[in-house]
């Protein structure tokens, strides 16, 4: 597993009071009982976390722990092949 | 007419965060108010009145945390403890209670962290901050603890809206409308900015909080909250409740004078029409838990409308404010002051104007109230009064009696 998933797993994790063993790659968010008020609440500590925007359709097609882990990565990756302009 | 009876109470104050603490504290004069750790540059005053070490982490659940900033966190930890004692939620269906709770200022915290994150550095805003800040959230999360469907609503009246609250409480027991209530208030205001805020009104004191001194200087901010568990007489006497005192008026004006100097026919026209909703004589009156904040035009407006009320009797009538130990929590003052006002009547001591009686300090002449607490002082008022006079001019007094059974 690697970091982001970590951080992600820890994310939900401290979100919803249960330990970071109970929460897996293929967890579905349903199945981790994280309703839409959650969603958006962990999309968010994660934009800010990684300085990053998931956009909205994107967001709407998370379902699973991987769905995210994978939504962040591109977003990252997005964000440092996005160049810089010299003003 | 049905009675209302008060059958639990909750607490979460800077003098302590269960009923037991908190009487504790009143009994021995201990105070709150404290030299801030943490506060902005250039203020008047150094000294609040905050709830210290308050477990949020034991007192929420996980879903709780999400939405509760810190006032709301405290209406769910005091209505917790009030639910408990009085076993109301047991005992009615939840259709049939009420959750009616006073809140001035709503989540401040939240709000004023998200407005620097975007004034500062563009950020976003957090998606929650809408449902965190609502004055409301309180009471939304207290009925959806506990399962109460009945009417719930959050009264916002500056100072007075815990009175307010509870008083509407009571009315809607009182007419059947609910078969039982949880009502207080809850008030979680010390941020920098309002800090700041206040102390653009000069009305803070720079030194500490001494309510009708001759040399008072202001008041002193706090936050916490205090909640009750209210239903009828005959129905929590059917199941066995503890009764702690009984509600047995209300009354409420407004000055329609000024936003923020207040004048004395609201508070005195308050005051009588409590006495009147109550069917007492003013002679009945044993002690008066006042408003008392410790600014100058409060004390000597309040100090007014006794005497209109009172007449000569206004001379010997035991009065305190206990804002000297509590400090005033805006909207959640009126609760923790009926709270100490029941304490009293239940534990045969009139608490001590805390703040006066100490070095130099003495009651203003010129008010013309000769028995202020200086200390505590043994008594057994049978009917007792406690007052919230709010900025605007909004003014509720509650009555309430010692119940004997």
């Amino acid at each position: 597993m690697n970091q982001v998933a970590e951080e992600c797993i820890a994310l939900i994790a401290k979100q919803k009071s249960i330990t970071p063993e109970q929460i897996h790659l293929d967890s579905t968010f349903d199945e981790l009982a994280l309703d839409s008020l959650d969603r958006v609440s962990l999309a968010f500590d994660i934009e800010e976390k990684y300085d990053i925007e998931i956009p909205e359709e994107k967001l709407g097609q998370i379902k699973t722990v991987d769905d995210m882990v994978t939504g962040i990565e591109e977003a990252v990756r997005r964000k440092s092949a996005t160049p810089t302009t010299n003003a | 007419m049905t009675r209302v009876v008060i059958t639990g109470a909750g607490c979460i104050t800077p003098i302590g965060q269960d009923v037991g603490n908190f009487a504790e504290s009143l009994f021995a004069g201990r105070s709150g108010i404290r030299e801030m750790v943490d506060r902005p540059q250039d203020l008047h005053f150094t000294r609040t009145a905050t709830v210290e070490d308050f477990q949020q982490q034991e007192w929420l659940t996980a879903n709780q945390r999400q939405i509760a900033e810190r006032s709301s966190a405290f209406a769910i930890a005091a209505a917790r403890q009030a639910v408990q004692q009085s076993g109301i939620v047991a005992a009615y269906p939840g259709d049939s209670i009420a959750v009616i709770f006073g809140c001035s200022v709503g989540g401040r915290s939240t709000e004023d962290q998200e407005a620097e994150k975007f004034h500062k550095r563009g950020a976003r805003i957090h998606p929650l901050t809408v449902p965190r800040v609502m004055a409301s959230s309180g009471t939304s999360l207290v009925s959806m603890e506990h399962g109460i469907t009945g009417p719930a609503f959050t009264i916002t009246t500056a100072c007075a809206s815990g009175t307010h609250a509870i008083g509407l409480a009571f009315q809607m027991v009182r007419t059947g409308a609910v078969k039982a209530a949880l009502t207080g208030a809850h008030e979680a205001p010390l941020t920098h900015v309002f800090l700041k805020a206040w102390d653009g009104l000069h009305v803070v004191s720079p030194t500490s909080c001494r309510p009708f001194a001759a040399d008072r200087d202001g008041m002193t901010l706090a936050e916490g909250a205090a909640v009750f568990a209210i239903e009828t007489l005959e129905s929590a006497e059917a199941r066995g409740a503890e009764i702690l005192a009984e509600i047995v008026g209300f009354g409420m004006s407004s000055d329609a004078h000024h936003i923020t100097q207040p004048a004395p026919a609201g508070p005195a026209a308050a005051m009588q029409r409590a006495l009147d909703d109550a069917h007492i004589a003013p002679d009945e009156v044993g002690y008066i838990n006042a408003h008392g904040t410790g600014t100058e035009a409060n004390d000597r407006v309040e100090a007014e409308a006794i005497h209109r009320i009172f007449g000569e009797r206004a001379r010997t009538l035991p009065i305190s404010s206990t804002k000297g130990l509590h400090g005033h929590a805006i909207g959640a003052s009126g609760a923790m002051e009926l709270l100490a006002t029941v304490l009293a009547i239940r534990g045969n001591f009139l608490p001590a104007n805390a703040g006066l009686g100490e070095a130099d300090s003495v009651v203003d002449p010129a008010l013309d109230l000769d028995h202020v607490l200086l200390q505590n002082e043994p008594g057994s008022p049978k009917v007792a009064l406690s007052s919230s006079f709010a900025f605007g001019g909004l003014n509720a007094v509650l009555a309430v009696r010692r119940f004997d059974g």
